[in-house]
């Protein structure tokens, strides 16, 4: 009994926070819009009944989403950003998690906390700090102009360049921590064996280090991968008209077209791309955890 | 002695294969090795003894490049090996924790080694399977380092650090973590491991039965000096102190002092109303000067009755029995106060044993059995 209650603690969450909004949302996206609050059609009344209704959903929208090509090449351009900076996340944050895990043990909650410390100011500031720094008067073309290494100030805001260092500004710490708890964990007398057998210290890194930290360069990407996927804060006040991310797409359907079923049916198309990576990243930790048994 | 006894160290011809040559090694203020000078030569089963803390971890290390002596200059095979990194010397190690590759198999743990070599892949084949059978591993090539038991991973440990071939096998106390049983036959396992291969083996441990077990030589430490080098027997026999003595084995220690009384014969005057102790040395000691004689509880005999013709005897009571099976030790406190550990084979069955518990005793032992020390 006590079992069955501790069980459905974790479902009944998944419930009311996962399954109920989806199938909301999933309605309104077989939906029609039309003039009217909430702004579709049908609305479900007891006087007309279930079958009535139902025969009043189709998949219309869906079709739309195939015809109207900003759609695919919406997604398409989120999963190249996604990818693009997960990689640079990964390049820029595995030789932190390197260095931390290297580093004598007394500095470490330091360090630990210096990668958390971000998290302690609300992202939005962060966001329009870095709108700061970046824009064409901003921090750092003073700085490149005043040290005289350019003449003319880049133009880095409000282009994808702009929303790559903001992705991987916001992200770093989830690609960090995995890696660092997964090289924390490996035995130093692995890499000395490796020497001892005749491997020089690049090759021990590559034959030893990154194949042990694998699950932590996996995890962290999954991390960084899937909210960047669909992430609109970022490409709405980094990224310039060029930039084309599903989040902004979804947020103009919403607000501005105030098309819920076509917005909805975008939401729907996002969260089923993204049920493939979090399936993978779901198997990577039970993997972790089986070989740690 | 016969002659063919191997025993290079006492061949003034011999070269040796590693040479300390008053080696230093410091980290901060503390001396881990304290200006050690050593020849260990090929084909030996060298063992390194002591307490934890005492540098024979440290001497491995810098036998295989991972610490750089602070002074001194070690030598193998007559080439000064400190500007050699760890992967390009002829030295393999077995380590404590036995550090396989979890992410790789038993078969690519073996030739982790033979591959950073660039062999040809059949003579990498060849030399895996050889060392599979030599490890009798052969069933388990397969399987990842956590799905086979800890002797086996031992073996693994083993056979990858053998595979290179190398002149020098490394053992960090390689039989650590494993149960006594299986400890005592992998150390005949070990010993004919290495007469197979004839590769000189340096093992750390802080098992002196280990120790005495496996190696053809044992070094004693403490504080990062060797005390005494010698054979297991020597060591065992003829400690050069008091520390080697009580460091191996169980040993009664008694103070007093020399008063020379014939050749190499001395009388030690050691407690208010006991006579002296008869004690023979070698070694010279001067009139009245402060010794220590060192005797095993083995050579001690214990009587029920005063014995007759015997050199040394003091009279006591059991203050307690430790039975272990085969041997029972018994610990005599003399009137003085001084407790001595006698032991005596259980040949008899414990209930005819004719004396226990707060018994009076008799022990003796011969002017020979203990060894005299001065310090």
């Amino acid at each position: 009994m006590r079992r069955a209650v501790l069980i459905a603690v974790p479902y009944l969450w998944l419930l009311a926070l996962f399954l109920v909004p989806f199938v909301i949302v999933f309605k309104i996206s077989l939906s029609d819009v039309a003039l009217a609050r909430p702004p579709y059609l049908p609305q479900f009344s007891w006087d007309e009944g279930i079958l009535a209704f139902l025969s009043e959903l189709d998949f219309e929208n869906y079709i739309f989403l195939t015809e109207d090509d900003l759609y695919w090449k919406a997604y398409l351009s989120s999963l190249k950003i996604a990818v693009f900076s997960t990689v640079l996340t990964l390049l820029v944050g595995y030789p932190i998690a390197y260095g931390m895990a290297r580093a004598p043990s007394e500095w470490r909650p330091t360090l630990m906390m210096l990668v958390i410390l971000p998290f302690w100011t609300s992202f939005l500031i962060r966001v329009y700090a870095w709108m700061g720094i970046l824009s064409n008067e901003g921090f750092l073309n003073q700085f490149l102009l005043g040290i005289g290494l350019i003449s003319e100030p880049l133009i880095i805001l409000n282009t994808n360049t702009a929303v790559y260092i903001g992705i991987v500004y916001t992200y770093l710490p989830f690609m960090i921590l995995p890696i660092y708890a997964a090289l924390d964990r490996l035995d130093g007398s692995l890499i000395e064996a490796a020497e001892d057998l005749g491997c020089s210290r690049l090759s021990a890194f590559w034959l030893v280090t990154i194949p042990l930290s694998k699950n932590g360069i996996i995890a962290g990407s999954f991390l960084v991968f899937i909210p960047a996927l669909g992430e609109f804060v970022i490409p709405s006040l980094l990224g310039g008209s060029g930039t084309l991310m599903i989040g902004k797409v979804l947020w103009e359907e919403f607000f501005s077209n105030r098309d819920w079923p076509v917005a909805s049916a975008v939401a729907v198309v996002l969260l089923l791309i993204l049920v493939i990576p979090i399936v993978l990243f779901q198997r990577n930790q039970e993997k972790q955890q089986e070989a740690e048994q | 002695m016969n002659s063919t006894a191997f025993a290079p160290w006492e061949d003034p011809e011999a070269t040796p294969l590693i040479q300390f040559q008053n080696v230093t090694k410091r980290f901060g203020d503390f001396v881990a090795i304290d200006d050690l000078t050593i020849d260990i030569y090929e084909k030996e089963f060298f063992a390194l003894l002591g307490p934890s803390g005492c540098g024979k971890t440290t001497m491995m290390r810098m036998l295989a490049g991972f610490e750089t002596p602070t002074q001194g200059k070690i030598n193998l095979a007559g080439k000064d090996i400190a500007p050699v990194p760890p992967n390009k010397r002829a030295v393999n190690m077995m380590f404590q924790s036995y550090a396989l590759f979890p992410h790789l198999s038993v078969w690519e743990n073996i030739a982790f080694g033979l591959k950073r070599e660039q062999m040809p892949k059949n003579d990498i084949n060849d030399r895996v399977e050889e060392m599979l059978r030599l490890t009798r591993l052969e069933k388990f090539a397969r399987r990842k380092p956590h799905q086979i038991s800890g002797g086996q991973r031992q073996r693994v440990a083993l056979a990858r650090s053998l595979a290179k071939a190398p002149k020098l096998l490394l053992l960090d106390e390689p039989l650590g973590a494993l149960d006594k049983k299986l400890r005592q036959e992998t150390q005949f396992e070990l010993m004919d491991i290495q007469e197979k291969t004839g590769t000189t083996f340096v093992i750390v441990t802080h098992d002196q039965e280990e120790a005495m077990t496996v190696a053809s030589r044992v070094a004693v430490m403490d504080h990062g000096k060797i005390i005494q080098v010698a054979t297991p027997d020597r060591i065992y026999e003829t400690p050069n102190s008091v520390y080697v003595a009580d460091f191996i084995g169980e040993v009664n220690i008694i103070e007093g002092t020399a008063t020379p009384n014939g050749e190499d014969s001395y009388a030690i005057s050691w407690a208010e109303g006991q006579s002296p102790l008869k004690a023979a040395s070698a070694k010279p000691f001067s009139e009245g000067q402060k010794c220590h004689v060192a005797i095993r509880p083995e050579k001690v005999t214990i009587n029920a009755q005063k014995p007759d013709g015997v050199d040394n005897l003091v009279q006591g009571k059991i203050l307690d029995i430790a039975y272990l099976g085969n041997i029972s030790t018994y610990h005599v406190e003399l009137p003085s106060g001084t407790v001595i550990k006698a032991q005596a084979a259980n040949t008899r069955r414990i209930a005819r044993r004719s004396f226990t518990w707060e018994d009076s005793v008799w022990l003796s032992w011969t002017a020979t059995a203990g060894v005299l020390l001065a310090e």
